[in-house]
């Protein structure tokens, strides 16, 4: 009786501790070997962040090749700076590629998509991606199409 | 040997309690009590359901602290005791509870087991026969598998009073040993109480209001009435005792210091009987 | 008028001093060092009675919710266009909110009422008194092995109602109600994050599991030591650990998830 109890009772912290690495592993795509993989950083300033998040992809035609690392204001141009933690065998992006921060659908995550150019020179540690394009403000483009409206 | 002889000589009670004084919540149990209880035999004490026998047994126990005055056991100021030595002088003590509060969720042999378990570190081929000695001293030693909840009444008490004595105690404290029991369990029970008292050397103390079967085998008795000491003596005195709060319990009257009547207002007046008429 | 003024005010008093047994309770039940002899199997014994017990009520629970989850979530962003968000919407609401809160109610309910009953019972039999006596102290006997597996318990079943919840959810919004797969997993991932949601849903079941176990045992060992005083204990129990754990969740949710 009292063995089945222990068995029992053993299941029962196996199977909760399953559910607990299902929701970490498979819900919320914490991945030890992805974060831990080397990395290497890559600033771009942005006019305007306004939805992106600490932690959003990068993604390079779609597939992600890093996250974004922190966000702060640049005090001296006043654009917000963005720091990205790119994956090390992306070893091909070249200095005139575009940074541009899209949605995924309409209600979705803010991401950055990078557009690689065609320049013979690549991107190493610590160097800046000039070409931005900022987050579409849905206000704004609100605005503007109202505001077009009303000059007509 | 000799030193326990002499102490004997010098101190042949083995309970005092002087000038005993204890509250509950707002009621006054008891308004100093003097009780002597000797060593080695049964004393019952008596007394009217709300007389605070229960209370005193755990104050002899040392589970609720009087408001004033002392309880001595074998010498020691039980309520001066720090806790642990309070659990060290209470395993000289066993208890018969009135339910016989068996633990629900182990099995009678369990059950006899458990202040061996707690307290010593025997092997569990000498707990086997500690307890299976004792279920066999109150003669239930085939039920030994059985759980409480399928035990008799009369069964349950002397599986708890099994479970009093494993550890060889000192004094015994029964707490309503006959209440709510059958003729044939009463006199069984009256007759093993007798027995291990006479057997292991114990010391007694028997709190009932079952008056016939208390005085077949005590030897004292004490009566409580209204907080205090009503009667005390050898048990044949206290038969016979011309005390009224002790008559009126002893032959069981329906009025007397004990009155029949509630308090109330004059019946008259609660008839409305006066000048209306 | 005075009169009215006195009896709140001792009204007060009592309820300030049952709040104060009630601590001295949770200090004496985990004060001390453990004991490993009595104290694990003891433990096994409670984790069985708190954790495997309620599996059933969590995992059926757990499932219903998830479907419900999966289908209201849907005729809402159906309109949007935006099915591919529901397994973000029904994740993030599940781990964050329902997991943690709905198994402590159910916990309540089951585990909980039935640890007061218990100790009530233990109580009104004269056992706790009984072990008093032979010089066992009831409170680390009786009282910490259930606390203990309450806390323990208490996340454990959380992720375990997430889990089945979230398998609820695939099973309405994925296999009947045609929302891609892939989609429907990726922007879940995309969304949680483990440090902000998985983590703070177990320390939010963590908080509950306290909660709950402490109102519980506390409400059974102080109980009117009779049958209906037991009844009471137990309704008691419910009601309290339900109204308190909806109370703390709110704050939880400030501390976490607030507006910084």
């Amino acid at each position: 009786m009292s063995r089945t109890v222990e068995i029992v009772v053993g299941l029962f912290l196996i199977a909760g501790f399953a559910a607990f690495a299902f929701l970490a592993i498979q819900v919320s795509g914490l991945n030890p070997t992805a974060t831990q993989g080397d990395t290497y950083t890559l600033v771009a300033r942005f006019n305007n962040v306004a939805g992106l998040n600490q932690g959003a992809r990068v993604t390079v035609a779609g597939v992600q090749v890093g996250r974004v690392a922190a966000i702060r204001l640049d005090p001296l141009s006043v654009r917000a700076e963005v720091e990205m933690h790119i994956n090390d065998r992306i070893d091909y992006l070249t200095d005139d590629s575009i940074a541009a921060i899209q949605t995924s659908g309409i209600l979705g995550e803010k991401y950055i998509a990078i557009s690689i150019g065609g320049s013979p020179d690549i991107l190493g540690n610590g160097d800046r991606i000039r070409e931005t394009q900022s987050a579409l403000v849905l206000e704004e483009l609100v605005g503007k199409f109202l505001s077009n409206m009303v000059n007509k | 040997m000799t030193t326990r002889t002499a102490r004997q000589r010098q101190n042949d009670d083995y309970i005092q309690i002087d000038n005993l004084h204890f509250r509950y919540r707002d009621r006054t149990v008891f308004r100093g009590i003097d009780m002597r209880i000797p060593r080695g035999g049964i004393t019952a004490i008596m007394g009217p359901s709300g007389s605070g026998k229960t209370s005193l047994l755990r104050l002899i126990a040392g589970q609720l602290k009087p408001g004033a005055g002392t309880v001595r056991v074998g010498g020691t100021d039980i309520h001066r005791l720090s806790r642990s030595a309070l659990f060290r002088e209470r395993r000289k003590m066993g208890f018969l509870f009135q339910s016989g509060a068996l633990f629900t969720d182990l099995s009678v042999y369990e059950n006899v087991a458990f202040p061996l378990r707690a307290h010593t570190r025997l092997p569990d081929t000498m707990i086997r026969d500690l307890v299976l000695m004792k279920l066999e001293a109150v003669g239930l030693r085939g039920a030994r598998h059985l759980m409480p909840a399928t035990l008799s009444g009369g069964m349950a008490r002397r599986v708890a009073l099994a479970r009093a004595i494993v550890l060889d105690p000192e004094l015994i404290l029964y707490d309503e040993p006959f209440a709510g029991q059958d003729p044939i369990s009463t006199g069984m029970l009256a007759a093993l109480i007798k027995r291990l008292n006479d057997t292991l050397n114990l010391t007694s103390i028997i709190i009932s209001h079952d008056v016939p079967e208390t005085a077949s085998i005590a030897r004292h008795a004490y009566v409580l009435a209204d907080g205090q000491v009503a009667g005390q003596g050898p048990i044949q005195e206290i038969l016979e005792s011309r005390a009224p709060e002790v008559r009126q319990f002893v032959k069981g009257l329906p009025d007397g210091p004990v009155p029949f009547h509630y308090p109330a207002p004059d019946y008259r007046d609660d008839l409305d009987l006066g000048e209306t008429c | 008028m005075l009169n009215a003024i006195a009896l709140l005010g001792r009204y007060g008093l009592n309820r300030l001093a049952t709040l104060g047994r009630a601590g001295v309770l949770f200090v004496a039940a985990l004060w001390g060092r453990p004991t490993l002899r009595p104290g694990l199997s003891l433990l096994v014994r409670q984790l069985f009675n708190a954790g495997v017990l309620s599996l059933v009520i969590i995992v059926m629970s757990g499932l219903f919710v998830g479907m419900v989850l999966a289908l209201q979530g849907y005729t809402v962003l159906v309109r949007f266009g935006a099915v591919e968000a529901l397994g973000q919407a029904v994740s993030l609401s599940l781990v964050r909110e329902l997991g943690p809160v709905v198994a402590a109610l159910l916990f309540a309910g089951r585990a909980g009422s039935a640890m007061t009953a218990e100790i009530g019972l233990m109580k009104a039999t004269e056992q706790l008194v009984a072990m008093d006596m032979i010089g066992v102290d009831a409170v680390r006997r009786v009282v910490r092995p259930r606390l203990l597996a309450g806390i323990i318990t208490m996340p454990l079943l959380a992720q375990i109602f997430n889990a089945v919840a979230i398998g609820g959810a695939v099973l309405v919004g994925v296999k009947w109600l045609g929302v891609d797969s892939n989609a429907f997993w990726v922007n879940m991932r995309e969304s949680l994050s483990f440090g902000e949601d998985i983590l703070n849903g177990i320390i939010k079941s963590l908080v509950f599991g306290v909660i709950v176990s402490w109102i519980a045992v506390f409400q059974g060992y102080d109980s009117e030591p009779t049958s209906r005083g037991i009844g009471e204990a137990t309704t008691r129990t419910v009601v309290y650990s339900s109204l308190a754990v909806l109370g703390m969740d709110f704050l939880l949710t400030a501390m976490m998830f607030g507006v910084d």
